[in-house]
């Protein structure tokens, strides 16, 4: 018999161990970007302390669109169809404003057939912490190039492309998005403080991630290659996250530093590293990304914070409870209502 | 038990008297709407049967719009392929509409068309109408008003002609006008000049004429879409997600307009539901699932191209199991097709909606009654059976204008389904399994999304998916849930609106009819029974899938008349499907040129199908 009894697990502020946010075993390829992602989410919404119950994860098709599975088993999963995944979460989270949504995507999802969609999602800001793991090839159909493949970028088999990319965050934030990210996933500091930020802000928050497919898109002559993309990332800024019920103080690098504080009383803390650059400031951050495409930079970072924007929910001015709880006494109207209704058609 | 209101039978066929159909032919943006909807409630006024079909251009301003009045003591408001009485305000198809007039027509037409110069066998009456409204009291610079109130003038020399008691025209205008008094007082100015004028042009009436009776008491006039908009409202939706299309958007602005007003909680002053304009029609049917999947009470309305755009994620709501209510307004297709015009093209399409295999309820209203009723029904289904389901009008009851008896207060509660809450799923001990058939009705529980228990959760896929909602491959496993899915449309069958039916003695044969093609069918009926000594049944089907009522009275007859409005006799095609045994008993009545069915094409098709094989009963 041991004489010490194993250590207790961990918990966060609501008790629960961080196996309680893990999901299925993942299939995807071994060394793939998507599962370092996944493990951040886990670990994001471990630290947050969000009970799963209250988060719906969303997804279309596509390798990307498989993870959902594979972190918080607790939560409810929509494995939608392919590029209609904003739609479906849109319908979900007016109808239960409660629930915390996150919804992952790929390039194909997001910016071939899912563009109109991806659009539409954003113009009406639903709060959805919208993750695209890109690497710029359909994985699950072995390899054929996506939207958001550089200039030049060649396939596996070989061929360049030829076509412009979409810019995910650029398209964003033209599109008055209210929080826009662009991460690596060779980068899991940085990753994490995104998704925690993005997990708090309250509208939608698209964080695309260059997350290189290991099996079609991984070669020389890549731009979505760990290669590529640990040479040229370049990070705007440290970002620290302390959420609204941390009242220790986050570690800051000395240096000059910017609080954006969110609506909740939680604060993101950005520090320079060398670049001034105002993520509130929409101007300079277009014209910070449009400088960095023609340089062929790998930007990254949180572009784009605007806290305060209002979710659709409050423009449609629907109440407060989730629409899946009213019943029958606040949703028939009354005997005389009908017949004042049919009145007016007599 | 039908509510569509059945004529009398054996009353004679025609008369003069409240019987005939009136078509005002017009160009569309000239303002005829108001006087045409004066003319039609003046007659429901006088307590004469009468229903309103407009037949107009996909445009905004210019192109040929007629709008058909039916006025019927014997209750027929189907179309009648006959017209009695034209009036033609429109040189664009004057000719063309003299030229088809049947003999002995009565034509009211602008004197300036001289369609006098184009026909001898018509009974005419020219109106200098330009110069009549010259007269009306009206600054110089008020030309556009004045040609609007054109419009009133003819309504004022209908009622002369045809007896329609000013008084009731009188008090249509005010009701039409609101409170505009300068409008209404211009408005019967014209209507009076065009009286006085008939009266004093045409010593010689029309044979048609409105006589006061007493069957209209108590009804509405109401549309269909405005009708299944109530419906929504009623039976408790929650999300109403749309894509504008003819002729299905009306309903989704009907439902606008009464959230504003009934769904407002007193205490916030917020509302209890939230309607989105989508950007799409796939948008809308992902946002309808996407509130489905979270418990709420869902809907979008469309026409057939919308139907087709949806199909993916209709197949999807149907193998994960989400409740969801999908009206189709039906319109002519295939395409773009003629979008003004109406058609039950749409019955294959919707039942077997989506690639793989899938059947899907759908209901027929056939009047403005069962649009409120099997709205609220639909939600209700829905809930019940975990799936997509249909609601299928078309044009003609959209958006035409119909008689209703007023709609009765709902006296049942909402049917949610079966819904695990955290102590269901705490009872069933970790044995619950989203898809898991324990009641042997094909029906599996669910949770819903927030559900306060760590075992309540789930993962909702398209993908292939075993008895506790994980990816499976296996073959076992996927034919298990697809038989369990033929299960549940099994259960659907005993659950889905009965047929209406109406039996004549020593009848051998039927007629079988949904929907609009209903007021077409029972017309044809009593004439098949009155002029050619024919008695049929009648069986109006309410629903698919085929329910045992309707399965046993197709058993009983010898010969089944299948009339629908479209091409390929797609009901027809179900019905043999699901009867192999009948299927060379089963003929098909249609009609399918855009227009209302009318009681001459069943009666022609029958008596066609009764010349070639002998007259047998």
């Amino acid at each position: 018999m041991s004489a010490t009894l194993p250590a207790a697990p961990k918990t966060n502020r609501i008790g629960l161990a961080k196996a309680d946010y893990e999901g299925a075993k993942s299939t995807l390829c071994l060394g793939c970007g998507h599962d370092v992602i996944t493990k951040q989410i886990v670990t994001a919404f471990f630290e947050l302390g969000i009970e799963p119950r209250r988060v719906a994860k969303f997804s279309g098709i596509g390798c990307s669109s498989k993870t959902p599975a594979y972190f918080l088993n607790r939560a409810w999963g929509v494995n939608a169809v392919h590029g209609r995944m904003p739609s479906v979460a849109t319908g979900a989270l007016l109808a239960n404003p409660e629930l915390v949504g996150i919804g992952v995507s790929g390039d194909g999802d997001t910016a071939s057939i899912g563009v109109g969609q991806f659009v539409h999602l954003v113009r009406r800001n639903i709060p959805l912490v919208y993750v695209v793991e890109n690497n710029g090839v359909y994985g699950l159909t072995k390899g054929q190039f996506s939207a958001t493949a550089d200039v030049g970028s060649t396939l596996k088999g070989g061929g360049a492309n030829d076509l412009v990319p979409i810019d995910i965050c650029g398209l964003a934030i033209e599109l008055g998005c209210g929080f826009v990210a662009r991460s690596f996933s060779g980068d899991m500091k940085q990753l994490q403080s995104i998704l925690q930020a993005a997990i708090t802000h309250r509208g939608t928050s698209v964080i695309d991630v260059i997350s290189p497919c290991v099996t079609f898109n991984d070669h020389e002559g890549s731009t979505k290659s760990y290669k590529y993309a640990k040479d040229h990332e370049e990070p705007l800024h440290d970002i620290g996250f302390v959420p609204y019920f941390d009242d220790t103080v986050a570690e800051v690098p000395p240096g000059e530093v910017r609080d954006v504080p969110f609506p909740d009383g939680s604060v993101v803390r950005f520090h320079s590293v060398g670049r001034d650059y105002d993520p509130t400031d929409k101007d300079q951050v277009l014209a910070t990304l449009h400088r960095s495409r023609t340089a062929k930079e790998f930007l990254t970072g949180i572009l784009y914070l605007e806290p305060e924007k209002p979710s659709f929910a409050r423009l449609l001015n629907t109440v407060e409870e989730p629409l899946t709880t009213l019943g029958e006494e606040r949703l028939r109207p009354s005997r005389e209502a009908l017949a004042a209704i049919l009145e007016a058609y007599r | 038990m039908s509510t569509v209101p059945s004529p009398a039978a054996g009353s004679p066929a025609t008369f003069a008297v409240n019987d005939f159909s009136l078509q005002v032919a017009t160009a569309n943006g000239s303002g005829s709407q108001t006087a045409n909807n004066v003319l039609l409630r003046s007659i429901f006024r006088m307590g004469v049967p009468v229903s309103g079909k407009n037949l107009f251009p996909s445009n905004i301003q210019g192109l040929p719009t007629w709008f058909t009045i039916r006025a019927s003591r014997h209750g027929y408001i189907g179309r009648k392929r006959e017209l009695d009485v034209l009036v033609l305000m429109n040189p664009e198809t004057a000719t063309e509409d003299t030229l088809g007039a049947a003999p002995g027509t009565s034509v009211v037409y602008e004197k300036k068309l001289s369609v006098e110069k184009l026909r001898e066998d018509l009974r005419l009456f020219p109106v200098p109408f330009s110069e009549l409204a010259a007269k009306l009291p009206l600054p110089p610079d008020q030309a556009k008003l004045r040609r609007l109130l054109v419009n009133m003038i003819y309504v004022g020399v209908l009622s002369d002609l045809m007896e329609i008691d000013p008084a009731e025209i009188e008090a249509s205008i005010r009701r039409q006008l609101g409170g505009k008094a300068k409008a209404i007082d211009l408005n019967l100015a014209a209507m009076r000049l065009g009286a006085e004028h008939a009266a004093s042009a045409f010593p010689q009436k029309l044979p048609h004429r409105v006589e006061r009776m007493d069957a209209t008491a108590g009804k509405l006039i109401i549309d269909g879409n405005s009708a299944s908009a109530l419906g929504c409202l009623f039976g408790g939706a929650t999300v109403c997600t749309w894509y504008p299309i003819t002729p299905s958007s009306s309903l989704c602005e009907t439902f606008i307009d009464l959230c504003a007003e009934h769904r407002v909680d007193p205490g916030t002053g917020r509302a209890t539901a939230a309607i989105v304009q989508a950007e799409d029609e796939i948008a809308s049917i992902g946002m309808v699932l996407g509130a489905g999947w979270a418990g709420a009470r869902a809907f979008t309305a469309t026409s057939g191209p919308g139907i087709s755009l949806m199909s993916e994620l209709i197949g999807y709501g149907y193998y994960t199991e989400i409740p969801a209510v999908i009206f189709d307004v039906q319109r002519v297709g295939p395409s773009t097709g003629l979008p003004t015009r109406t058609m039950q093209g749409d019955v294959l399409i919707c039942h077997t909606n989506s690639h793989g295999d899938g059947k899907h309820p759908v209901l027929f209203p056939a009047s403005p009654e069962e649009c409120f009723s099997m709205a609220q029904e639909a939600f209700d289904l829905a809930e019940r059976l975990q799936t997509p389901v249909f609601v299928l009008t078309d044009l003609d009851l959209g958006m035409n204008n119909w008689m209703a008896d007023p709609f009765p207060y709902p006296a049942a509660p909402f049917d949610r389904g079966k819904v695990l809450d955290a102590d269901g799923v705490e009872r069933l001990k970790g044995t619950w399994g989203r898809y898991k058939d324990v009641d042997g009705d094909g029906i599996p529980w669910r949770t819903l999304p927030g559900t306060d228990h760590p075992k309540a959760a789930y993962f909702t896929r398209g993908s292939g998916h075993n008895e506790a909602a994980g990816y499976t491959e296996k073959a076992q496993d996927y034919v298990r849930n697809v038989e369990r899915l033929a299960r549940k449309l099994e259960t659907a069958r005993a659950l889905l609106p009965k047929p209406a039916t109406e039996d004549r003695p020593g009848a051998t044969a039927g007629l079988l009819a949904f929907g609009t093609s209903h007021y077409g069918t029972t017309e044809g009926r009593d004439l098949l029974e009155r002029q050619h000594g024919l008695p049929l049944d009648y069986l109006r089907l309410r629903a698919l899938p085929l329910g045992p009522e309707a399965r046993a009275w197709i058993d009983r007859h010898e010969v089944v008349y299948v009339v629908e409005q479209n091409r390929d006799a797609q009901l027809a095609a179900l019905l043999r499907d699901e009867l192999p045994a009948h299927a060379t008993r089963i003929v098909s009545v249609l009609q399918y040129d855009g227009l209302p069915l009318d009681a001459t094409t069943v009666v022609d098709g029958v008596l066609s199908h009764r010349g070639r094989t002998g007259g047998a009963r």
